[in-house]
């Protein structure tokens, strides 16, 4: 079944007539999901990619039935990007989007609180549910359909895992990718409040790293509420202290948010944890057996 | 992006938040003048680099003439300075900050972080002052004061004088401490701060409250739109690769080891890093390529990389998502053609057009091995390390 996204979802894309946005509003349509609209304020009436562009989301929605949207606005607009779409009443909006300033995630995320929108990202590659609906930038042909749910921080180290489980002919519910940023929509304890209600998940594979504290709440979850196995690996226990690791959520402060503490925290919750990066497939064939 | 001291307390100033009367100056010849432009008997002169510890390596002095002020100028101006924090390479003095001296009675710490755990910006305020806040945390946590805020409405008196009147101070203190945080809190949101200490903020012996160190961060990301802020960058403090790598649009982060990284994505970027120790090796750097690795970049990345002398091997592990392996391929061939690389080069492709991209690899009659797995090319780079050493 999935969670967030399946072939019924109909996809927004703000920014479509950027040159990220229009490569992969197309890389989307071509794998079979239903973007039935671009937004871009001053645009509307014209076409591209084959969908129809739209001045806002919301005459995008009233016009087309759209209820997620993907958004490929540059960084400093973004954060409107993710607020108009949040307030034209979409299920879902996943923002693509590097480089927003963290403030300006602050104010989003208090903007939204009371909202029944849900933000995936920023900084992140979208979300998939192989088969049905692909909205963002991974590559489809990696994923295969099945029963286990992926959520990460990471883009191109996700697919790492996703392509060693489909390999292994493991497929997957859905895959998130909930972003690089120290503030984001949906931390890993929402993904796993999701995949845990989804019937057709049966484990979940959780890619972390390091800064924050989202793998520890995720622990807390998982040791007493999360009856599925869950298997993590978490990046970073060569980084140094205080270096921003490419994510601007990536860092150890003030000793805190080690990739080693996160580890022991999970392994102490029972997840199974996967220690090399190569390992992915062997650890969830092994657990799924289990 | 980091700001020296000078700097910070510039845009202090700016913000009506009370700091000493200094001057900074970058060259001898203007020590002299900063001096007399003070009209103190004394005058603490101060090493401005980025690193901690610079009082207790000798950079921070009292002086009471301007001879002995030029002197210490002349030790340290444009040399490196070594403090405990910096490692043994040390940091550039960009300037020396001549400052008029204040009399301390108390010493407070202050700072303001993103509370990334629960989205707002978040005072932290301690009754000790002048030492190493993480110490504190650890010893005596409860002495940790704590106080977040809505950045739209800013910190509101109640939560300042909530923070005062936790600190036992004297009553008369309350107004003019209560303001200089709300000033605190305004500043760091109007100018995009991730980080703003002042460490010690003192109270003198004539009841002023004043912030005798600052230490400011702003926010990468917000750099577009803090312009004149961007223009205080000082490059001479920043590792010259990490500073050649940003041109390319790459991040680069340089480490101890001897096996150069260079991969797509900063996750899978760590985890390379952290699959190479898991094999016995020990990474020479973190470096994310990005979205798009063209033969440019590549090439630009491979240099960055073997300006490290420690360098034995380098690893290149690309999955190509959207990027497809033979157009990587193509890059790292021109890329190792255009540099004549010196150690031997494992690279690991995946995703689409793999078979292709590893064909040409393999044609190429270049001197580089390739891998499948992840797991293979680590343990090929740990092995062509250890027998190159």
């Amino acid at each position: 079944m999935s969670i967030l996204v399946n072939k019924d979802t109909k996809v927004i894309c703000q920014g479509i007539t950027g040159k990220s946005g229009a490569f992969h509003a197309r890389a989307c349509i071509e794998y079979g999901t239903q973007v039935v609209a671009g937004v871009t304020p001053g645009r509307g009436g014209q076409t591209a990619e084959g969908v129809p562009v739209f001045d806002s989301v919301t005459e995008a929605v009233r016009e087309t039935g759209a209820n997620v949207s993907m958004i490929f606005v540059p960084a400093p607009f973004a954060a409107d990007a993710v607020l108009e779409g949040v307030d034209a009443g979409l299920d879902m909006v996943a923002c693509i989007t590097e480089g927003i300033p963290a403030s300006d995630m602050v104010y989003v995320m208090d903007a939204i609180e009371d909202s029944s929108s849900r933000l995936v990202g920023p900084n992140c590659p979208g979300v998939i549910t192989p088969g049905e609906c692909k909205m963002g930038i991974m590559p489809g042909y990696i994923h295969k359909p099945g029963k286990v749910g992926v959520v990460s921080r990471s883009g191109t180290l996700t697919y790492e895992a996703v392509w060693q489980l489909t390999e292994r002919d493991i497929g997957q519910s859905t895959c998130i990718g909930i972003g690089g940023d120290p503030i984001i929509g949906t931390p890993f304890i929402e993904a796993l409040e999701l995949y845990e209600a989804d019937p057709d998940t049966e484990a979940v594979v959780m890619i972390g790293e390091i800064g924050g504290t989202a793998e520890e709440e995720a622990a807390d979850y998982i040791k007493n509420k999360m009856t599925k196995p869950v298997a993590c690996f978490v990046a970073g226990q060569t980084a140094p202290p205080g270096r921003r690791m490419g994510h601007a959520g990536a860092i150890i402060s003030g000793g805190q948010g080690t990739a080693a503490d996160k580890i022991k925290t999970l392994q102490d919750a029972g997840a199974a944890i996967v220690e090399s990066p190569s390992q992915f497939g062997e650890v969830v064939e092994e657990m799924l057996k289990g | 992006m980091k700001l020296h001291e000078y700097q910070s307390k510039q845009l202090f100033r700016q913000a009506g938040i009370p700091v000493p009367e200094s001057n900074a100056v970058t060259s001898l010849d203007d020590v002299e003048e900063a001096y007399n432009k003070l009209g103190t008997d004394k005058v603490v002169v101060k090493v401005q680099a980025h690193a901690g510890g610079r009082g207790k390596a000798g950079g921070v002095k009292i002086v009471d003439n301007s001879g002995d002020a030029k002197a210490f100028a002349q030790q340290f101006l444009g040399k490196k300075l070594v403090t405990k924090q910096t490692g043994s390479e040390g940091q550039t003095v960009s300037a020396i900050l001549l400052e008029a001296p204040s009399s301390i009675a108390t010493e407070i710490y202050a700072s303001i972080v993103i509370d990334r755990a629960i989205g707002l910006p978040t005072l932290i305020v301690c009754a000790e002052g002048g030492v190493e806040i993480e110490e504190v945390a650890e010893r005596s946590p409860e002495k940790i004061i704590k106080e977040s805020y809505d950045p739209g409405t800013g910190l509101q008196g109640y939560q300042a004088r909530r923070i005062f009147l936790q600190l036992g101070l004297d009553k008369s203190l309350m107004n003019s401490f209560a303001s200089l945080l709300i000033k605190l809190a305004r500043l760091f949101v109007d100018r995009d701060c991730s980080m703003a200490e002042i460490n010690p903020l003192v109270i003198t012996e004539d009841n002023q409250v004043l912030a005798l160190d600052a230490k400011i961060t702003i926010d990468d990301n917000a750099l577009y739109r803090q312009k004149d802020i961007a223009e205080m960058r000082d490059f001479t403090q920043e590792d010259p690769r990490e500073v050649e790598a940003a041109k390319y649009d790459l991040s680069y982060i340089g480490l101890d080891g001897d096996i150069g990284c260079m991969v797509n994505g900063a996750g899978l970027a760590m985890a390379t890093m952290d699959i190479v120790k898991f094999y016995g090796g020990d990474p020479a750097n973190f470096l994310d390529v990005g979205g798009g690795a063209t033969a440019e970049k590549v090439s630009a990345a491979f240099k960055i990389i073997l300006t490290d002398e420690n360098v034995k091997a380098i690893m290149v592990n690309i999955f190509g998502g959207i990027m497809q392996c033979d157009v990587i391929a193509e890059g790292v061939i021109a890329a190792v053609n255009e540099i004549s690389l010196s150690v031997p080069l494992v690279v690991r492709l995946e995703g689409t057009n793999v078979e292709r991209g590893r064909q040409l690899l393999e044609e190429s009659g270049l001197p580089l091995e390739t891998a499948t797995s992840l797991a293979e090319a680590a343990e090929k780079a740990v092995g062509l390390a250890k027998g190159a050493a």
